[in-house]
């Protein structure tokens, strides 16, 4: 379907002339264009990340502005040696896991009993956009009041658990707890990739592998996996991604306490908390890197590709 | 059995969707003192139910100021940052759809990389150059970091639709006695406009949820918006958060959400799925 309209744009009729100063025009147009967007988004992002580069080797402290002084990679070198900067970034890596591998269990069946769906399409995919539209940290209050031991009903309805359980008291619970706001709000999107996906997966394959006798389970993983398989791949990168900046939950149900902070959580805490934006800086370096690994893993790992997922790249 | 999989999944799908709103609506219902003595269940109990007093006291007592602002605040910066970034998404989308030019991979590497960066680690280096410039704790101080993270998912669901445009149909027209603007205006701008607003909604739902950005760029209620308010809402104990006047506040702040669902939900579905999926 993309490629009428590009071919109409550019005919390749053999008029050597006439088509170059065409094409140049198009050229200067389509860049006149799309000029303002990377304005737009170069000055949000690689300029601060530059300026972040640069403020990392200082020691910079809002609260003392004339302090600044230089100190080379000795801001990387304490947070790199420090404990905390690790439990961080492990607990994040490990909410990344534990969100995603759950979001895409769960959110596949919603897009299989979706799929099926004949009526009551309209009332459910509303429903399933609630979660996805309201806001993270309302949803983050709506499950710490829920967890609350004082205030909450989670206690009451888990029969293993006591009425006085307290999950923000333990990292464990407490975990738990957010991983469960993140998982509730995240599945509806994931759900909705994992529909869209669904839909391109041909009946007609399905149908001939159920009349050669496969059962539902063969037909599930040899013949609808594989062939969502770029769906799938795009939406896991796209949450991991999204699952690894993870901050909103976490500021609202622990504030970082019991050792639930996440990478972004301690390069606010430094950055906007304490004013110290040499180290802070630093930390958002390394985030930033972090990501950049993560990208760079998924898509070697599991050969995503996006450039036919978005058929320009 | 076969014929029970689809009612109980469908079930199950909206008490995961629905329970924890209702339960925060339930909150919201609860009155003060019951939940400062502790009223753990799920509806209010016996004499704890306290009608619409929560719901006054956070809009209109003078003790929760902020949250009346800090709406007008969202609606404002919102508002205002969706219709500035879908014109400059439409733009780029248009040329990238229908044009032939160097630096159409850029665009769209780079926006891939937006839509990847990790939000706070800018949040320093912004707060340090928002007070240099002036614009810290202002409308445009987080009005620009909105369009800047909402281009590329703007930019992606708008191409997507415009290449489903059949732009013959302007040569059509004008081949019919219209003039290129003409052809321009009644042919392709009614066939665009459902994916622009598309865009828009999506924009929308991006600013009013941002927290990063709220807490980190304002410091005062000039211009701090809902979930920012939201996460700083003190009562009278500074102690004690006051869940219920929260929550309340909470359910406010969601109406539009619910709204905006209900009356375009087969446009979200369709402008979530193509840009991310179809691309």
């Amino acid at each position: 379907m993309s490629t009428t309209a590009v071919q109409t744009a550019t005919p390749t009729s053999k008029v050597p002339k006439a088509e170059s100063d065409r094409s140049k025009s198009e050229n200067r147009l389509g860049q006149r264009l799309v000029l303002p967007s990377i304005i737009l988004m170069l000055i949000v992002t690689a300029f601060p990340m530059l300026r972040a580069l640069y403020l990392s080797v200082f020691d910079y402290t809002l609260t003392a502005p004339d302090d600044r002084s230089f100190v080379g990679f000795s801001n990387y070198v304490t947070a790199l040696t420090d404990p905390l900067f690790w439990t961080s970034t492990g607990i994040t890596v490990l909410y990344m896991l534990v969100t995603v591998a759950i979001e895409l269990v769960i959110g596949f069946i919603f897009a299989m009993v979706m799929h099926r769906l004949i009526f009551a399409r309209g009332v459910v995919r509303t429903s399933i956009l609630i979660p996805y539209g309201i806001i993270t940290v309302v949803s983050g209050f709506a499950w710490q009041f829920a967890f609350s031991y004082q205030n909450g009903f989670v206690n009451s309805w888990l029969p293993f658990i006591g009425a006085d359980f307290n999950w923000f008291g333990d990292t464990t619970p407490a975990v738990i707890a957010i991983c469960v706001s993140e998982i509730w709000k995240t599945t509806p999107f994931m759900s909705l990739l994992l529909l869209a996906g669904l839909a391109q997966v041909s009946e007609d394959m399905v149908e001939a592998a159920k009349v050669d006798g496969a059962t539902w389970w063969q037909r599930l993983w040899k013949v609808v996996l594989p062939n969502m398989r770029s769906a799938i791949m795009v939406a896991v990168l796209f949450r991991a991604l999204d699952a690894y900046r993870i901050f909103d939950n976490i500021f609202v149900m622990t504030a970082g306490a019991e050792d639930t902070a996440s990478i972004s959580f301690l390069t606010y805490r430094q950055t906007i908390e304490q004013f110290q934006l040499g180290m802070g800086s630093a930390l958002s370096v390394l985030l930033f890197l972090s990501v950049l690994v993560i990208a760079f893993l998924i898509i070697k790992l599991f050969r995503v590709d996006l450039a036919a997922a978005r058929q320009e790249g | 059995m076969k014929k029970l999989g689809v009612p109980i999944g469908v079930t199950l799908i909206l008490l995961w969707c629905l329970l924890p709103v209702a339960w925060i609506i339930s909150l919201s219902f609860k009155s003060e003192e019951s939940i400062t003595a502790g009223n753990p269940g799920f509806l209010p109990g016996e004499g704890t139910f306290a009608g619409w007093a929560n719901y006054d006291k956070v809009l209109s007592d003078p003790l929760y100021d902020y949250f009346p602002r800090a709406i007008l605040n969202s609606i404002g910066i919102s508002l205002i940052a969706t219709a500035l970034s879908v014109i400059v998404a439409t733009l780029a989308a248009y040329a990238i759809a229908r044009l032939e030019f160097k630096g159409k991979r850029l665009v769209l590497s780079l926006a891939l990389v937006i839509a990847m960066f990790p939000v706070v680690s800018l949040v320093g280096p912004l707060f340090d150059m928002w007070r240099t410039l002036g614009i810290y704790d202002t409308w445009i101080g987080l009005i620009i970091p909105y369009m800047s993270f909402t281009l590329p998912l703007a930019i992606w669901t708008l191409s997507a639709f415009f290449r489903e445009i059949p732009w013959e149909m302007e040569q059509a027209a004008q081949v019919d006695g219209a003039t290129s603007w003409q052809a321009f205006r009644k042919v392709i701008v009614p066939l665009a406009a459902p994916g622009v607003f598309t865009a828009a909604i999506l924009t929308f739902f991006f600013a009013w949820n941002d927290f990063v950005f709220g807490i980190s760029l304002t410091s005062t209620e000039a211009a701090r918006p809902i979930p920012a308010s939201l996460a700083f809402f003190v009562g009278a104990d500074p102690f004690n958060r006051p869940a219920s006047l929260l929550a309340a506040a909470a359910v406010i702040s969601t109406i539009p959400i619910i709204i905006i669902v209900l009356l375009f939900q087969r446009k979200i579905v369709a402008g979530l799925t193509s840009g991310a999926v179809k691309g």
